[in-house]
């Protein structure tokens, strides 16, 4: 394209010119991916906006409140507590995830016999439906037969029976342990991954000046594994933050809303009680979080290429 | 002492630093966290296996049998599923709903991936970044709109909203993850074909398809997982019992008032996870790889 055409050469028909050109190709190409995205991910993005701001109702379409909906959530306690739940369920559940996630990266690191299989199966969590391994955990946090439950009273450690989802600390600490147990094997995977990056001499000369185990881990290992582990979290954090699915089918956001998180009642609100504008509302009050988990991601990313010596 | 002697010699010849640890040491902090690791990752599914083929009667009696184990084995549980619920419905719907959502958006993210990778119109890099942005967009709070569109499209309770809305999702993941196969492959091959005069459409279906056909296998593996395991749309969008997906039919249709029957919702838990597990142990490889590539990049 660069090339000017010298001399009267038969000038290519449009269509061949079409068909050379970069942009033109880049566009047809890009169109039913482009297509896709821009009605199904944009469109309702926006609508979602839009939504929030009227007080439409399944069955009814609404006309523009302003800003009642979040005036009225701003007065709801429900929706705060929600909020409250949200962040203690994604802080803790990630922090959890990162360090039990981190161990298992360092132990799989290790000389092991049987080392892939081992990578195998612990990433089955994370391959099964989120609902179905949930649909486990709620038999296994049942009130009467946990098995939970049944193993500490026999070792002596109970005497009654553990109310794993009907009490609202037990019900929090047992959602946050189903999406720990979720979430490790993703975790553990990519860090384990960024794990096996370092080279081996950087240990070596470490050693060689007499650093400690955990000196090793400190300002070898840690230092090396930052740009993944910002990555790896930022998604952890993206997709425990939104998390629906656990919830949903494990306590519905109870017991007396003790773990609703925003995504739980979005739904509750917005399909269950037909409040589509209020139930939209709540969505879009997720996002200034997620903008936030995003733009850490970003600087993770800036962060690595500056490590790398790279300049852009 | 002598045995330990010998373990720390091999591993001196294997290399790294491994003779180090003595092997006592190894056990308390290697294999005995890894061992706690994998019982509290797996229980769940021993207890999911051992509750589907378990009687009633054993499976409420902790006294007289040990809840750990079955003595009586039943198929009952999962004949009930099979043959008295829509359960096999439901597992046909998701094959078809999940087969389709994962053909459309690898089609569509073949054609984006290769035309921002190596087409490079302008904009390319800014398209490339919007494809992940896209990615980071949660169902959760697509839902509401989504299904208010769904429902003035005519599509609710059709498998169609489900088809044509997991692309959402699905599109950017494999189009970033084909993003990042494509760039493997080595230009020169392109730039040859072109000076035999191939256009871009033979260049993309005589080359490069063929050269990343491991990459189209872990896209499309995981394309197929996400929307096997997809919830929340599938909760909104779809009200018919019969045309439910597994996720969706398990949880609402087995669960009846207060009596669970675990039984059969551990084996439809069971049955409705195997598709993918099996799918997936077969592409391990590709699929660990992959996850952690498409991270990388």
């Amino acid at each position: 394209m660069a090339v000017p055409s010298v001399a009267v050469q038969s000038r290519p028909s449009i269509l061949s010119r079409l068909a050379e050109s970069r942009n033109a190709l880049g566009f047809g190409f890009m169109l039913p991916a482009a297509a896709l995205l821009l009605v199904f991910l944009t469109y309702p993005l926006g609508l979602g906006v839009w939504l929030g701001f009227t007080d439409t109702r399944i069955g009814r379409p609404g006309i523009f409140i302003g800003v009642e909906n979040y005036e009225y959530l701003w007065s709801d306690s429900v929706f705060w507590l929600s909020v409250f739940n949200t962040l203690l369920y994604t802080v803790s559940a990630s922090i959890l995830k990162f360090v039990l996630g981190l161990w298992l990266a360092l132990i799989l690191n290790e000389k092991l016999p049987f080392k892939s299989f081992f990578r195998a199966v612990v990433l089955l969590p994370w391959v099964v439906p989120t609902v179905l391994s949930a649909i486990a955990f709620w038999w296994i946090y049942d009130s009467q037969f946990s098995i939970l439950s049944w193993a500490l009273q026999q070792m002596g450690l109970i005497d009654h029976r553990i109310n794993f989802l009907g009490d609202p600390t037990n019900a929090r600490a047992s959602v946050i342990a189903a999406n720990v147990w979720r979430g490790i094997p993703f975790v553990a995977i990519t860090l384990l991954a960024g794990l096996q990056t370092i080279p081996q001499s950087l240990y070596e000369a470490a050693t060689l000046d007499g650093a400690s185990r955990w000196q090793l881990f400190r300002y070898v290992t840690l230092p090396l594994l930052t740009p993944i582990i910002a990555i790896t979290m930022t998604f952890s954090v993206l997709f425990t933050f939104t998390d629906f699915q656990l919830i949903y089918v494990l306590t519905r956001g109870g017991p007396v809303n003790a773990t609703h998180l925003m995504a739980t009642l979005s739904f509750q609100r917005g399909i269950a009680g037909g409040q589509l504008g209020e139930g939209a509302a709540i969505a879009v009050a997720m996002i200034p979080f997620l903008l936030a988990a995003i733009l850490f991601s970003y600087f993770g990313l800036q962060r690595r290429r500056w490590q790398q010596g790279g300049g852009d | 002492m002598a045995a330990i002697k010998g373990v720390e010699r091999l591993e001196t010849d294997e290399g790294g630093m491994g003779y180090l640890q003595s092997l006592p040491r190894r056990v308390v902090t290697v294999y005995l966290p890894l061992l706690v690791f994998l019982i509290v990752l797996l229980f769940p599914f021993y207890w999911m296996t051992i509750t589907a083929v378990k009687p009633n009667l054993e499976m409420t009696d902790y006294v007289n049998y040990n809840p750990f184990w079955v003595v009586h084995p039943t198929l009952e549980h999962i004949r009930y599923l099979l043959f008295e619920t829509s359960y096999p419905g439901w597992l046909l719907n998701t094959i078809i709903i999940s087969t389709a959502a994962t053909f459309l958006s690898l089609a569509a993210a073949v054609l984006a991936a290769y035309a921002i990778e190596r087409l490079r119109f302008s904009g390319a890099r800014q398209v490339g970044l919007a494809v992940f942005l896209a990615y980071l967009v949660p169902p959760s709070i697509l839902f509401i709109p989504l299904s208010v569109m769904v429902f003035n499209l005519g599509l609710y309770d059709t498998p169609f909203a489900l088809i044509l809305t997991y692309p959402t999702f699905l599109i950017p993941f494999c189009t970033w993850l084909l993003m990042g196969y494509f760039r493997s492959i080595p230009f020169e091959l392109e730039e040859c074909a072109l000076i035999d005069g191939a256009s871009r459409w033979q260049i993309l279906t005589k080359i490069v398809l063929p050269l990343s056909v491991p990459g189209l296998i872990s896209a499309g593996i995981f394309a197929f997982t996400l929307s096997w395991n997809e919830f929340i749309y599938a909760l909104t969008f779809i009200q018919s019992s019969e045309k439910k997906t597994v996720p969706v039919g398990v949880l609402t249709e087995l669960v009846r008032s207060d009596v669970y029957e675990w039984g059969a919702l551990m084996a439809g838990a069971l049955i409705g996870s195997l598709p993918v597990v099996v799918l997936y142990s077969f592409f391990v490889e590709h699929y660990v790889s992959s996850m952690t590539g498409a991270v990388k990049e």
